[in-house]
């Protein structure tokens, strides 16, 4: 491929005097899973929403696919916008549409020429893919479970076959079972549909089972390596992070020890 | 583009090409309808020349299939065909046979005639039940608001003063521009055209009367009170109805926290003492509105005007006006918070809602300004 899949390069956001980004990058291969990872409050949202071209940084190039996403706008960013899929935190699933509507939504934008019954069965289709039963393509959002939510907006990310996925803390909120169900659901769609997903996480089972690369936000940077290596990056909060107690078990069964 | 064929023995070779994307199905697709299958006994399908192939452009290749094989093609695809048509296969399997039965079980079902008959019958009825919960629902809640109401009143504290305060605030002192600005208006539109009438009896300083029975008696309290509802009546059902529906209303209860009394109650409370505070208000910009507008348009001095208001109006003239405006606060302040406190499940809900909180609260404002009307000509004041 000609390009990486997301560049990112010198990024700055600034809020006042509050410095969030200086001079962040971060690179995205085809095909992998990348972890982004840093404590609370230090720009992870921020970071998501520059590279969504929701909000304007103050400097710095953000590439998705080639095309820099900071110096469009108009008709132009709209077709960028339709190359990648994204769910938010919460599901942020259209309340007054149902799941159905939801995930025919993005076609409808997007898809002008497809007949309203091929909508529905690439609608169908998509939301079969995440493991959702077809009697929920009927409910509201209001109607369904968690894990359903963040199925159905996993479905409504997925509409336009996009090659490169953003996932904003696809397992919080969920029990563990829940949670493992869906890392394996997005191991599977990401062999399946040879996906690029780029997802913050606070979830160390979710890092350990699906990321190859990780890149964690300290000192308003990025530190980007493979799960391997960075966990013996030299860094206070990516030690505290990753041999804190709760990272103890994964260690030990990834060092085989 | 996307697609080339050539001619075979008998046969049609096809050749994909290119990016199968959704973002280009309207290429794909005009390029597969275009592709000539009269007459064929067979087709074979090349994905080799394929770049990239995702599961909208299987899924139309699926289509594509099924299409000449109904028409008794024979379909193969040289080599193995692509993973993407077999995962939309196996995806769309379940619902095909469910959309069968489905099928089936509507040619089965007994009477479809009859339904359509008795749907006119299923919507009446509908309307009625909901009505009469809807008439059960709000006289619980006023039942609720009252015993609320007294059980705060024995323990003051419970009141929640500041919450009243901030009440009174949003919607009393932030609304008196736009009263105040009605109020003269109305006052000005009044004395105009009566004077007009007037004129021709020569009875110009009775638009004196008119301004100040009907601001005081009616406009004023009317008026105010309709504003107040579009303002306040709104906010109330807006904001209580998203505090629903991020569990806020049931973050409150957990803890132990009446939302009657946190909500609703505070709400009803600062409506009740500024309603009344906004309709004096209105009754002195309206009197004023009509002070300005005599001695512009009937050259009549202020001293006159007075003079002749205190006589126009009787002691019970003024108190007959303000004295409507706490019930139509509590109608206001009742119609909002209820139809708030409803909302549950989507943000069109919410948006459904507020409408009718707005509405229902004008409504019976007005409802209730004629029964006032019937009940002050009975007593005879």
């Amino acid at each position: 491929m000609k390009y990486p899949v997301l560049e990112v390069r010198g990024l700055v956001n600034r809020f006042g005097p509050q410095v969030v980004h200086e001079g962040l990058e971060m690179d995205v291969r085809a095909d992998e899973v990348f972890g982004i990872v840093g404590g609370s409050g230090t720009g992870k949202s921020v970071l998501l929403r520059s590279i969504l071209g929701l909000q304007r940084p103050q400097a710095g190039t953000i590439r998705i696919e080639g095309h820099d996403i900071t110096q469009l706008s108009g008709e132009a960013l709209r077709a960028v916008k339709a190359r990648y899929g994204v769910t938010f935190q919460q599901g942020a699933l259209y309340s007054s549409l149902t799941v159905l509507q939801n995930v025919q939504l993005p076609m409808v934008e997007h898809l002008a020429e497809l007949s309203s019954s091929a909508r529905d069965e690439l609608a169908m289709l998509k939301i079969r893919l995440v493991g959702l039963p077809a009697d929920a393509a009927r409910k509201y959002p209001a109607e369904l479970s968690g894990g359903m939510v963040k199925r159905a907006a996993l479905a409504r990310a997925l509409a336009l076959d996009p090659r490169l996925l953003f996932l904003d803390e696809p397992t919080s909120g969920l029990d563990p079972i829940g949670a493992a169900e869906f890392d394996e659901l997005m191991l599977y769609l990401q062999k399946q549909l040879r996906l690029t997903v780029v997802m913050i996480t606070h979830d160390l089972d979710s890092i350990f089972r699906t990321c190859n690369r990780v890149g964690v936000i300290v000192d308003r940077r990025m530190e980007t390596d493979t799960l391997e290596r960075i966990v013996d990056h030299p860094n206070p909060w990516i030690q505290a992070y990753f041999h804190g107690e709760r990272a103890s078990i994964h260690l030990k069964v990834a060092h085989g020890a | 583009m996307m697609v080339e064929t050539r001619r075979t023995e008998g046969g049609l070779a096809v050749d994909l090409t290119g990016e199968w994307r959704a973002l280009s199905y309207g290429q794909i697709d005009a390029a597969l309808a275009a592709v000539d299958l009269a007459g064929l006994r067979h087709v074979e399908i090349s994905t080799d020349r394929l770049t990239a192939l995702d599961l909208t452009g299987a899924w139309r290749l699926g289509e594509f299939v099924r299409l000449a094989r109904g028409a008794g093609v024979e379909v193969a695809f040289a080599g193995a065909p692509p993973d993407q048509l077999r995962l939309v296969e196996e995806m769309l399997r379940p619902i095909e046979a469910e959309r069968a039965t489905e099928l089936t079980s509507l040619a089965h079902s007994p009477h479809p005639v009859e339904e359509a008959e008795v749907a006119t019958l299923t919507y009446i009825g509908r309307r009625a039940v909901t009505l009469w919960s809807d008439i059960v629902g709000a006289l619980a809640f006023v039942g609720r608001l009252s015993s609320t109401a007294l059980g705060a009143f024995t323990h003051p504290r419970r009141l929640r003063p500041v919450s009243v305060a901030r009440h009174v605030y949003d919607t009393g002192i932030t609304a008196i521009p736009i009263v105040a600005l009605i109020a003269f208006l109305i006052s000005v539109i009044i004395a105009y055209m009566s004077a007009q009438q007037l004129r021709s009896f020569g009875a110009e300083i009775f638009v004196v009367d008119l301004v100040t029975i009907g601001v005081l008696r009616e406009l004023g309290v009317l008026l105010t009170a309709i504003i107040v509802a579009g303002r306040s009546g709104s906010a109330f059902a807006a904001e209580i109805g998203s505090m629903k529906l991020n569990e806020e209303v049931d973050a409150l209860q957990a803890t132990g926290v009446d939302a009657f009394e946190a909500l609703v109650l505070p709400r009803a409370l600062g409506l009740v003492i500024s309603l009344p505070l906004l309709t004096v208000l209105a009754d002195l910009v309206g009197l004023v509105g009509g002070a300005v507008l005599c001695a512009s348009l009937l050259h009549m001095p202020l001293d006159q005007y007075v003079n002749r208001v205190s006589q126009a109006i009787s002691p019970s003239t003024f108190w007959v006006g303000v004295i409507k405006a706490p019930v139509f606060a509590v109608l206001i302040a009742m119609a909002g918070t209820h139809r708030g406190m409803q909302v549950r499940g989507s943000s069109r809900e919410l948006g459904r809602l507020t409408t009718v909180a707005v509405v229902q609260a004008i409504f019976l404002v007005i409802l209730a300004d004629a029964l006032f009307a019937v009940l002050f000509m009975e007593i005879g004041v």
